[in-house]
């Protein structure tokens, strides 16, 4: 078996690391600690772009490595404290689903990503290819953990949580997109939390609460 | 340059509302932008008429025979919607409905979103093609729940998540989609360019396409609404302003039906087989089937259209499905005839439901004698939308049936009994508002009905006659559709 280069392997690292904050991210209930989570995930994810950068001598790379750093780890977690000292859900706790269950799902997911992803896998002539399914499987993580929340902000970093995500799956299995699509991805995101911010005061002031179960009337009878 | 000014209207138009938008002039104002935005599109379309497919701007951006018809009905619909927008929201700032400031908002959203659609359509990009169609969620979404009532919000939340994650897989899509074009066209920025994939598609990779195609397909599937994905649609459509009902309805679903078709043409290059189609296909009966089913329960008029909506795009889809000249022709044909009908009956509906004061179909009745113009508005849009002659939706659903009936048989019947369905309950429910006893309530300004009228007489004349230079565009469009 030949070696593998110390870079590649810091980035199978990386994404291990990754996965693990998905799943943390799954079984957290306080806020303040999903923010922090939020960021370390971002944090990693800019050492994964910078390291594939450097492994494929791909410059832009650098470039999106340097915006995810801004914006994942230094720009939406200073907004999300702000918003969740603003509406004073700093200690807000929720309660769960049967996190063992939840957790055993989550392994299942990860199973299916990686079989999703081995077909595809196989084919990448990156060095980059291992983490496609990690992407994957970080990607329904996410997607899972928005389902089983019940409050907005927890919903609402599920969504930037699967963002992620596909970033990973961006700088993965390819060079990274075209530096106009990141930056309208990046613009996109950034926008749509303002919204998402502008939205739970709104909710707030009608519902006297953060709690969706509220929103839950628009029903077909 | 034309296209670079077909984005700059709307774009500075949205600035400057965000401006002004306050005024009580605003809403002249923002009829005034959408018609600039028109002139442009009148111009762009007769310049590719004349000179041909155009790509422009690094390669960025491009009109060709398939978007230009789109640019064109975006450019149309959205200026007869701010026709109607102005009377529309002279009154609800007269009944104190919408503050100033909300007013700001809605006008200034009104054309930002008009630009992402734009965007979405002109883009050469695929990458672009997504930012837009984010985008024009985010801009609509404040709009949705514009009156901020708990439905609304609720309405706009369901919105923004379920687009929000659907266009998220969409993404995937594009990503895995780049993936296998990189391989064959080298990095860089060629790689997600339409122009370039489309000559290569059939040396990119199978497997990786048809998995990106599923996701693509559940991703812009969730903003064309199809079933199961359609959640969000009939409470998006109820609870905002009605003008943007006509154009969430009557616009942004072709829009996002229009991305689905861009990436279908790549992947049925690159599989040879018609798995792309079939997918299709299968949403499109579910959607047009389930859609059907609920239109007989629904007690708020304008969520009876937006299932409506639901069951008219899965029957564009399922054509487009089957693919071949006549039923993309078809397809073609119902898009534009759906946008003209929907948004005409959405007026319609608009005025109604400002008359009586709410969204309910039994508070709404007797519209004939009180207000004899919305009455045969909301009579001639039903039966225009149901498929009646001489209008032209009989035309293409005539179509697609035939088509079916000899590619697919086992579709037919299934389409057929839903159209049954889908009438009675429509018709059902439109006869007793239009005719039956009146109470009457003046509004303090009068209603526009010349959009109504102007988009049921061109679905009219559509249905009668095709004007020769209309009909090469479709059958152009519909070969590049294949």
């Amino acid at each position: 078996m030949t070696a593998i280069p110390l870079a590649q392997q810091f980035l199978n690292l990386f994404a291990a690391l990754l996965l693990l904050i998905a799943f943390a991210m799954l079984s957290q209930r306080r806020v303040l600690s999903l923010i922090r989570l939020f960021a370390w995930q971002g944090a990693i994810l800019t050492l994964s772009i910078a390291d594939s950068a450097w492994l494929t001598h791909q410059p832009h790379l650098y470039y999106s490595a340097v915006l995810t750093f801004v914006i994942k780890v230094l720009i939406l977690p200073w907004l999300l404290h702000r918003l969740i000292r603003r509406l004073n859900v700093v200690w807000d706790v929720e309660t769960l689903l049967n996190i063992p269950t939840t957790m055993l799902v989550g392994i299942v997911l990860v199973v299916f990503a990686f079989n999703l992803a081995l077909p595809i896998a196989q084919l990448s002539n990156t060095i980059l290819r291992n983490t496609l399914g990690i992407a994957l499987a970080s990607v329904l993580l996410s997607f899972m953990m928005m389902i089983t929340r019940r409050k907005a902000v927890p919903q609402v970093i599920g969504f930037l949580a699967l963002e992620n995500g596909l970033f990973l799956a961006a700088t993965s299995t390819t060079y990274g997109m075209p530096m106009v699509v990141e930056l309208g991805v990046a613009l996109d995101v950034l926008v749509g939390f303002f919204i998402f911010g502008i939205f739970f005061f709104q909710i707030r002031e009608t519902f006297d609460s953060l709690d969706i179960r509220h929103m839950e009337k628009l029903k077909e009878d | 340059m034309e296209i670079l000014i077909l984005l700059c209207v709307p774009l500075a138009g949205s600035m400057l509302l965000a401006w002004k938008g306050h005024r009580t002039y605003a809403p002249e104002l923002n009829a005034a932008i959408s018609i600039l935005t028109l002139v442009a599109a009148a111009y762009v379309t007769r310049q590719v008429m004349v000179d041909g497919p155009k790509v422009v701007f690094d390669e960025q951006f491009f009109i060709d025979p398939l978007n230009v018809f789109l640019v064109t009905l975006t450019a149309f619909v959205a200026t007869t919607t701010a026709l109607f927008s102005r009377p529309y929201m002279h009154n609800e700032a007269a009944h104190g409905r919408l503050s100033p400031r909300r007013l700001r908002l809605y006008h200034s959203s009104y054309q930002a979103f008009i630009f992402t659609m734009l965007l979405a359509l002109t883009a050469n990009n695929l990458g672009l093609l997504w930012v837009a169609m984010e985008a024009a969620t985010l801009t609509t979404v404040l709009l949705v729940s514009l009156y901020r009532t708990p439905a609304s919000l609720e309405a706009a939340w369901k919105y923004f998540i379920l687009c929000g994650v659907g266009i998220a897989q969409a993404l995937f899509g594009t990503i895995l989609l780049y993936f296998a074009a990189e391989k064959v066209l080298g990095e860089g920025g060629t790689a997600l360019l339409w122009t370039h994939l489309v000559m290569v598609k059939g040396n990119l990779e199978p497997t990786i396409l048809s998995l990106a195609f599923v996701f693509l397909l559940v991703g812009y599937g969730t903003k064309v609404g199809l079933v199961p994905l359609h959640n969000w649609l009939p409470d998006a459509h109820a609870e905002g302003p009605t003008p943007i009902s006509a154009i969430l309805s009557g616009l942004l679903l072709n829009v996002a039906l229009y991305a689905l078709l861009r990436t279908k043409v790549l992947v049925d290059g690159a599989l040879h087989a018609p798995f792309a189609g079939q997918l299709m296909m299968a949403f499109g009966v579910l959607s047009v089937v389930v859609a059907a089913f609920f239109l007989r329960r629904q007690k708020d008029i304008k969520r009876l259209f937006a299932y409506s909506s639901i069951e008219h795009m899965g029957l564009m889809t399922f054509a487009f499905g089957m693919g071949g000249p006549v039923a993309s022709f078809a397809g073609l044909l119902h898009m534009t005839l759906h946008s003209l009908t929907k948004s005409a009956i959405f007026f319609a509906v608009g005025h109604a439901t400002q008359k009586t004061g709410s969204q309910l179909m039994e508070h709404i009745n007797g519209l004939i004698k009180t207000n004899p113009t919305i009455g045969w508005g909301l009579l001639l849009g039903s039966l225009a939308i149901l498929g009646m002659p001489p209008f032209g939706v009989f035309a293409s659903e005539f179509l697609i049936l035939t088509t079916a009936m000899h590619a697919h048989a086992w579709a037919t019947p299934w389409l057929l009994g839903a159209l049954g369905v889908a009438f009675a309950a429509i018709f059902g429910k439109v006869q007793p508002m239009v005719f039956g006893p009146a109470q009457t309530q003046r509004l303090p300004h009068s209603p526009a009905l010349v959009p109504v009228f102007l988009h049921l007489s061109l679905v009219l004349m559509l249905g009668l006659y095709i004007p020769p230079a209309l009909a090469r565009w479709y059958h152009q469009a519909a070969a590049m559709l294949g």
